[in-house]
């Protein structure tokens, strides 16, 4: 009798060892399984777009080229198929939208490379792909709806004219961007011919979206970083800063000017912040805590990776305990090796006028098959806070001077307030050209738009950018 | 029309083998076989219209009716391996034999699929396997000195890898198989089996620290051998199969872990040893990185899975031959993207069912010996399927090992068929040893109630737990 119940207690153990082996082998093949099922369902759009994959070709035989249209319906690109079903891609806005919807030959650009996943499928109702095989045509692609305005498109495109240069146009609020225009520009309906010479033309960088891509260097514009550091370490005693300006500022080898060599005279923090004073930024810049002020620039996406679905490069500047006086009186009024794209300033402005929460950028609004039934929509998502409520709230009165009372009073006396900053950043060693910034935002207490423009060698920020920037929000808040 | 049935045919086709999938694993509700007849049944419809309706696909895109004929030929060749199999061993597994059919089945679809030539090369082999296969369960319930054969398995396991690492070809940077008469044998593939069948009867007496000391280094031999022939994958099988099958055959968790441990501290020495090894683990880690030569195989791979989404692209509709060895390592993936992800997870989860059946039938057996090979060769199959599967979608560095059943190649197939079949041979061992067992029982109750002069009508079931 002993013997048994040993026996079975023995058979019981050895049962157990199994039935672990047994588990786990099912859950090394349930983890196995919901890796493999989880990878592909969100890598699949990825992994499309990687030019090694030859499965995009079956798409592309399969389905014609699906349509981009602006947020007011007007169609920005599209397929046409002639009788022999050759296909032609029409961009009927020609250069005015060469950057933001990009080209979809010779490789892809803008908004056809970002949506090529979706402009390649096809959702439409089996009914109509039945239709479609039975006239022997390929099935319609779907369609993407992009957050763009093409009558602020048009604004800003003509605005900027000749010049070389940029513009943005977004809602802080949501992040829709609304306009994006970058000059020198193509027209996208050519770009098969004009090609060669684009890709030979290395001085004037064509193919480049300035918005996303170019670096420029901040000038004055950057004063918004430094003032809200200088904020953010004097919390109690910002308001009692006080200086002398007299048109420039020594400190050690190193001096700085203020623009075109004008004495400002006595001022306060918020002056010295409308008139743009380069010695009073200078002399603020030294006192700041290096490691702190490095702190801010990683709050504000200097130096790293974007969430962003469209391609760009990063803005650069390192301020450290090894950075030097020199360094930092130059890089506090946005001189120096300081790169950012305008892009990026738009982002930090927005998250000023949306209270210190950035929405992520964002161009397109949602998908839809031929037949006008969604197959994904896009929704304003918050990316990060850039800065507490209290800061934002502070930089908004600041701004709100520069163009009450500073660089930009050429945008003052309209019917809605507005707030931004100026720059005219010198990006050249010998000669005292400059870059004509201007970023703002209006209506000051409800913003709406958020407004970031660079022309290129123009001349001061307040005398070039600011006008453009007025016609937008103009064109924004007409009755 | 044709649209309306290539398109819907998706989601009729994943309907159909989540319902044979279901049953799979409903069918553990029942302790006894007999219960179990209905759900089979249902198994056999399930799988002939996956089976069918897939064909019924390929036809409609190819738009060629020899397709239709070598349809014909697998389902009577199916049809009659589940009759004949029911006929001559009335007291096998049908779920085993299910599950081999049903895989088999998918094997011959996505084979046919991705290179007709190769789908009928592999129809004629699975035929002679399956008839091989019959005889086995017969065998290996009667052949009872298979058990004391211990040292004819470890030479002839040991000599046929030697023969390759020898003599072999080289196949993708491994010598893994020769040919003799314009037939390629893999000998690594066959001597799985062998090695089981070493490892059981060795611990079949006795099982103290002497025997595993001798095993090990016969199991080190192998593990070797397959090492210097670049067979990295199959010594890891071998390796992982013999450290479980000493797990069990001891009963201490001891040798798992120093299992474990060796095992980790030989991956870090063959890492460091062997360039084609850092390649593939390069190849895990970043393939986007080196995308044009090392990581090229598992991002191609990575393409087809996700591009099919849940339901797959269709049959034909894909680009699954743009993945280098589609047919053999990576056909998991061309599953995936042709017939979708539930279809493949579908596919996986009937993995599964096959090795939780072979754990419960070994878990049952009394005889240590049939015990320990249901075990080990349980362990070897999803051992297997668990690379090729982890390997192409990259859960694991890739080891170059086939899909059993579903993968192009005769030595493949062959062995996981007569693996399968002395799995059958070994429930009928245990259907056996119940029998007895509840005779016994009815013997000894016989007798107290004879005492008792009273009679009470026998429960009709086969055995008791």
């Amino acid at each position: 009798m002993k013997n048994t119940n040993r026996g079975t207690r023995k058979k019981k153990k050895r049962n157990r060892q199994i039935l672990a082996v047994t588990w786990f082998f099912v859950c090394l093949f349930f983890l196995m399984m919901g890796y493999t099922c989880h990878y592909a369902v969100t890598h699949r759009q990825a992994l499309m777009n990687n030019s090694y994959n030859s499965r995009q070709e079956i798409l592309v035989a399969q389905n014609s080229r699906g349509t981009i249209y602006a947020a007011g319906g007007q169609a920005l690109a599209r397929t046409e198929i002639d009788g022999d079903g050759k296909e032609t891609r029409v961009y009927p806005y020609a250069n005015m939208f060469s950057h933001a919807v990009g080209y979809a030959v010779n490789g892809r650009f803008g908004i056809e490379a970002q949506a090529n996943y979706y402009l390649i499928n096809s959702n439409t109702r089996l009914s109509e792909k039945v239709a479609s095989d039975v006239a022997g045509e390929k099935y319609p692609g779907d369609s993407v709806i992009t957050t763009l305005d093409v009558d602020l498109q048009q604004i800003a495109y003509d605005s900027l004219g000749m010049y070389k240069g940029a513009v943005i146009v977004s809602e802080p609020r949501t992040g829709r961007i609304l306009a994006m225009v970058s000059k020198p520009d193509f027209d996208p309906n050519e770009i098969d011919v004009i090609w060669d010479d684009l890709i030979k033309d290395k001085e004037s960088s064509v193919l480049l979206n300035r918005v996303t891509q170019g670096l420029y260097p901040p000038g004055s514009t950057f004063k918004i970083v430094t003032a809200l550091e200088y904020i953010r370490e004097n919390p109690d005693s910002y308001s009692q800063f006080a200086f002398q300006c007299n048109g420039r500022f020594t400190h050690g080898e190193e001096r700085i000017n203020c623009y075109h060599g004008t004495s400002h005279g006595n001022e306060d923090f918020k002056k010295a912040f409308a008139k743009s004073c380069n010695s009073a930024f200078a002399s603020i810049g030294l006192e700041l805590n290096r490691a702190k002020f490095g702190n801010t620039l990683n709050d504000l996406l200097f130096n790293q990776e974007l969430k962003v679905d469209f391609s760009y490069n990063q803005s650069k500047l390192v301020v450290n305990e090894d950075t030097t006086d020199a360094e930092v009186m130059q890089a506090v009024i946005g001189q120096g090796t300081t790169q950012i794209t305008p892009l990026q300033l738009n982002m930090i402005t927005s998250a000023i006028a949306n209270d210190g929460m950035l929405m992520k950028p964002y161009l397109i609004e949602r998908v839809e098959t031929s037949d006008k039934s969604v197959v994904k929509q896009f929704s304003p998502d918050s990316y990060k806070r850039l800065m507490s409520e209290e800061e934002a709230q502070i930089m908004t009165e600041l701004m709100e001077e520069v163009i009450k009372s500073g660089t930009g009073t050429k945008l003052a006396g309209a019917s809605y307030t507005a707030a931004g900053k100026t720059g005219s950043a010198e990006y050249n060693q010998v000669k005292t050209d400059s870059h004509a910034w201007f970023t703002g935002f209006a209506p000051a207490e409800d913003p709406q738009v958020c407004v970031t423009i660079i022309i290129e060698g123009a001349g001061s920020g307040g005398d070039y950018a600011v006008p453009i920037a007025k016609r937008i929000l103009d064109a924004c808040f007409a009755e | 029309m044709e649209l309306y049935i290539t398109e819907l045919s998706k989601y009729f086709i994943t309907l159909f083998i989540a319902c044979y999938t279901l049953e799979c694993f409903l069918l553990f509700r029942f302790q006894e076989e007999e219960q179990r007849k209905a759900g089979y049944i249902r198994q056999n419809v399930w799988m002939f219209l996956v089976h069918f309706s897939c064909f019924l696909v390929i036809c409609f895109e190819t738009g060629k009716i020899e397709y239709l004929l070598f349809y014909v030929l697998q389902q009577i060749l199916l049809f009659s391996t589940v009759m004949l199999f029911r006929m001559i061993y009335p007291r096998g597994n049908l779920l085993i034999i299910n599950n081999t059919c049903m895989l088999l089945s998918i094997g011959f679809v996505i084979l046919t699929r991705l290179s007709y030539e190769r789908a009928i090369k592999q129809f004629f082999i699975v035929t002679a396997s399956i008839i091989i296969g019959m005889a086995i369960p017969y065998f290996i319930r009667n052949l009872t000195f298979l058990k004391s054969l211990t040292w004819v398995y470890a030479g002839i396991g040991i000599a046929a890898l030697g023969v390759v690492l020898i003599l072999g070809s080289v196949t993708y940077g491994s010598k893994i198989s020769y040919s003799v008469a314009g037939v390629t044998f893999q000998p690594s593939e066959f001597v799985k089996i062998l090695f089981v069948f070493f490892v059981a009867s060795a611990f079949n007496e006795s099982w103290d620290f002497l025997r595993v000391a001798m095993t090990a280094v016969i199991a080190g031999a192998h593990v070797l051998i397959l090492v210097a022939s670049k067979d990295l994958g199959s010594a890891l099988i071998f390796f992982v199969v013999y450290v479980f099958m000493v797990f069990i055959a001891t009963n201490r968790w001891i040798y798992l872990f120093l299992g474990a441990a060796g095992g980790a501290g030989a991956a870090v020495i063959a890492y460091r040893l062997f360039a084609h090894v850092q390649v593939r683990v390069q190849a895990f880690r970043d393939p986007f990185s080196c995308i044009d030569d090392a990581g090229f195989q598992i991002t191609q791979s990575l393409f087809g899975i996700s591009s099919g989404g849940w339901f797959g692209l269709g049959l034909f509709r894909g680009n699954p031959t743009a993945i280098p060895l589609v047919e053999a390592d990576f056909v998991f993936s061309a599953v995936a993207e042709e017939l979708g992800l539930l279809f493949s997870m579908c596919m996986i989860l009937i993995c599964i069912s096959s090795f939780i059946m072979c754990m419960n039938i070994s878990l049952k057996l009394q005889d240590r010996f049939y015990r320990l090979i249901a075990f080990g060769l349980g362990v070897t199959y999803i051992f297997q399927v668990f690379l090729t599967v982890g390997g192409g979608t990259k859960f694991i560095p890739m080891t170059g090992v086939t899909l059993p059943f579903i993968s192009y190649g005769g030595s493949s197939v062959l062995t996981t068929l007569v693996m399968f079949f002395v799995i059958e041979g070994l429930y009928i061992i245990r259907r056996d040893e119940g029998d007895k067992r509840a005779r016994d029982k009815k013997h000894k109750n016989r007798k107290k109630s004879r005492r008792r002069e009273e009679y009470e009508p026998w429960d009709k079931e086969e055995e008791k737990a």
